[in-house]
């Protein structure tokens, strides 16, 4: 086991620690939305599961993940299929993929939202993204989440919104599935590590942030997480572990993606 | 057979109330002078069908606009269109919101002559509780339910390629074809126009043929309009035009609104709109997006 590296940034854990949910997945494609899901699948492909297949985010599959931003003129990628957007469906539908994103609301059911926020479906006071390709995931493969800002606002009391992705919601359930057939990995914040392992599907507190408080947690949390007596700290990357997120993020892009870039170790 | 027309002919067979298909995706390879040229128009009262860019912004700003099937509109760059955003956020738009795949389902069902295809995609979401005319059904070989994605039919779809003779072979060049063959197939028409004007002995490299992803059979017209997806991109020829994008996005927080933004480029030709925006030689030389 390698030492932990001392002194490491926030966003450098939430990497690792989002790297834990592509690692028993075997040979899938990782789709990481976002600066800190990239580079969560990344360090995963390059260390613990080097079967995980990922994109160029464009149009075709990589052998080697390519590194965030500009690239120099002699760089070449490494390709190893064409993988354009009407291919990707039918990876989807294979059930061969994990994707992690980072939608606007998450509920207590699993349940998420890119559309729309407040007034009505008609009208909504908030225009978003669309529901995207979220109604396929969770249902069709398994599905983790990013929050770069653990709040009340994005982890809502009650349903979300618009429900772009299915989630534990017994009322939703589709007629001959189980709750066991939705594939909801896990939740990586700025605060914590959480996952659906509690009670009948209850999220659960994984692993804490160092120097965060299961309290912090459920006060920002807008419904009840299960806390087990004992969790443990989420784990400090390494310096081999940081040393790959450096070169895959050689712009430091991964310095702006949580308000003001603090430190890993917050205690 | 010779297909080709201009824009002005395309926008003629058009009529209002028409369900339209366009190609491309975001700010990728969109057919925006034919889009131009329907604000140029009278047309209104338009369904469009589009993995929305500012192809369906523009036309909901210009309100030409009745329905909206959609699961994005986005300049991926900047994540909200704008005037989509407006459209939506007044309660103005009839949507049928959807899954990106589901979007998928939908054409290849209408290219199949097909009344639905089933899928998992959208059970226990929202998209089938807002959708009144999404079914979702019993099937009859397991005890599941299944979500019936209609078919999308269009009377007609509007494309842009590198490349096209003028029997209508096209060429995607670039990474990626999108679903574009999908819409094609779709449509009771489809209008293609191109960056390039090809003789068809161009396609007897078998490496280029493989870069035609519908039979000439699937296109209706071809136009000729070099840099016509600007300011949308056409790798790998041009990239998407990002400060023309960010001073539309802008346009839609300043006083003229999308009037302002007309009246500074849209022009009475696209001849206009290229001069407007810097002339071909600017938009060709507009560099390739690193993802």
């Amino acid at each position: 086991m390698t030492t932990s590296a001392a002194d490491y940034t926030l966003a450098e854990l939430c990497i690792v620690a989002a790297s834990k949910a592509f690692e028993n997945g075997g040979e899938v494609l990782a789709t990481g939305i976002g600066v800190i899901p990239r580079l969560a699948a990344s360090l995963t492909m390059k260390t613990t599961n080097t079967d995980l297949m990922m994109t160029d985010s464009e149009a075709f599959m990589l052998s080697e993940p390519n590194p965030l931003g500009k690239r120099g003129d002699d760089f070449v990628q490494f390709n190893e299929s064409w993988m354009g957007f009407s291919r990707i469906f039918d990876n989807v539908w294979s059930g061969k993929r994990h994707a992690m994103l980072g939608p606007t609301q998450i509920d207590k059911y699993g349940q998420s939202n890119t559309s729309a926020l407040g007034g009505s479906y008609q009208q909504p006071k908030v225009m978003m993204l669309g529901a995207r390709g979220f109604p396929g995931n969770s249902i069709s493969h398994p599905n983790s989440f990013f929050v770069p800002s653990h709040n009340t606002r994005v982890f809502v009391d009650g349903e979300c919104d618009f429900v772009s992705s299915i989630g534990y919601n017994p009322q939703r359930l589709p007629k001959g599935h189980s709750l066991d057939d939705v594939k909801i990995g896990l939740m990586i914040t700025d605060l914590c590590v959480l996952d659906f392992g509690g009670p009948d599907h209850q999220v659960r507190l994984v692993s804490l942030h160092p120097g965060v408080t299961a309290q912090q947690v459920q006060e920002n949390t807008g419904f009840a997480v299960y806390i087990p007596e004992d969790v443990p700290v989420t784990e400090a990357p390494t310096a081999e572990q940081l040393a790959i997120i450096a070169e895959m993020d050689p712009h430091n892009q991964r310095a702006y993606q949580i308000k003001d870039n603090p430190a890993g170790d917050r205690s | 057979m010779d297909k080709q027309m201009t824009a002005a002919e395309v926008v003629a067979q058009l009529k209002d109330g028409m369900t339209i298909g366009i190609g491309g995706w975001g700010p990728r390879r969109k057919p925006m002078a034919l889009v131009r040229e329907i604000l140029r128009s009278d047309l209104k009262d338009l369904s469009l069908v589009s993995y929305g860019g500012a192809d369906v912004g523009m036309l909901c700003a210009a309100g030409k606009v009745k329905k909206v099937v959609f699961a994005f509109v986005s300049l991926d760059f900047i994540p909200l269109e704008p005037y989509f955003r407006q459209a939506r956020q007044g309660g103005e738009l009839e949507v049928m919101e959807i899954d990106e795949g589901m979007m998928l389902l939908g054409l290849r069902a209408a290219a199949w002559g097909l009344p639905f295809m089933p899928t998992e995609v959208g059970l226990g979401t929202d998209i089938i509780t807002q959708n009144p005319d999404i079914k979702v059904i019993d099937s009859p070989y397991d005890d599941k339910e299944w979500v019936a994605m209609p078919a999308l039919r269009l009377d007609a779809a509007l494309i842009h390629v590198d490349r096209a003779d003028k029997r209508g072979v096209c060429q995607i060049a670039g990474p990626d074809h999108y679903m574009d063959d999908m819409y094609a197939r779709a449509a009771t028409q489809t209008y293609v126009s191109c960056d390039e004007l090809v003789d068809s002995d161009y396609f007897k490299d078998p490496a280029v043929a493989r870069q035609v992803f519908w039979e000439r059979s699937a296109t209706s017209g071809v136009v000729h309009i070099p840099g016509g997806a600007h300011p949308s991109s056409c790798s790998p020829a041009y990239g998407f035009d990002v400060p023309h994008y960010k001073v539309y996005t802008a346009s839609a927080k300043a006083e003229g609104g999308f009037q302002g933004y007309c009246d500074q480029y849209l022009g009475e030709s696209e001849a206009d709109y290229q001069q407007n925006v810097g002339g071909l030689e600017a938009i060709k030389s507009i560099e390739l997006p690193t993802y």
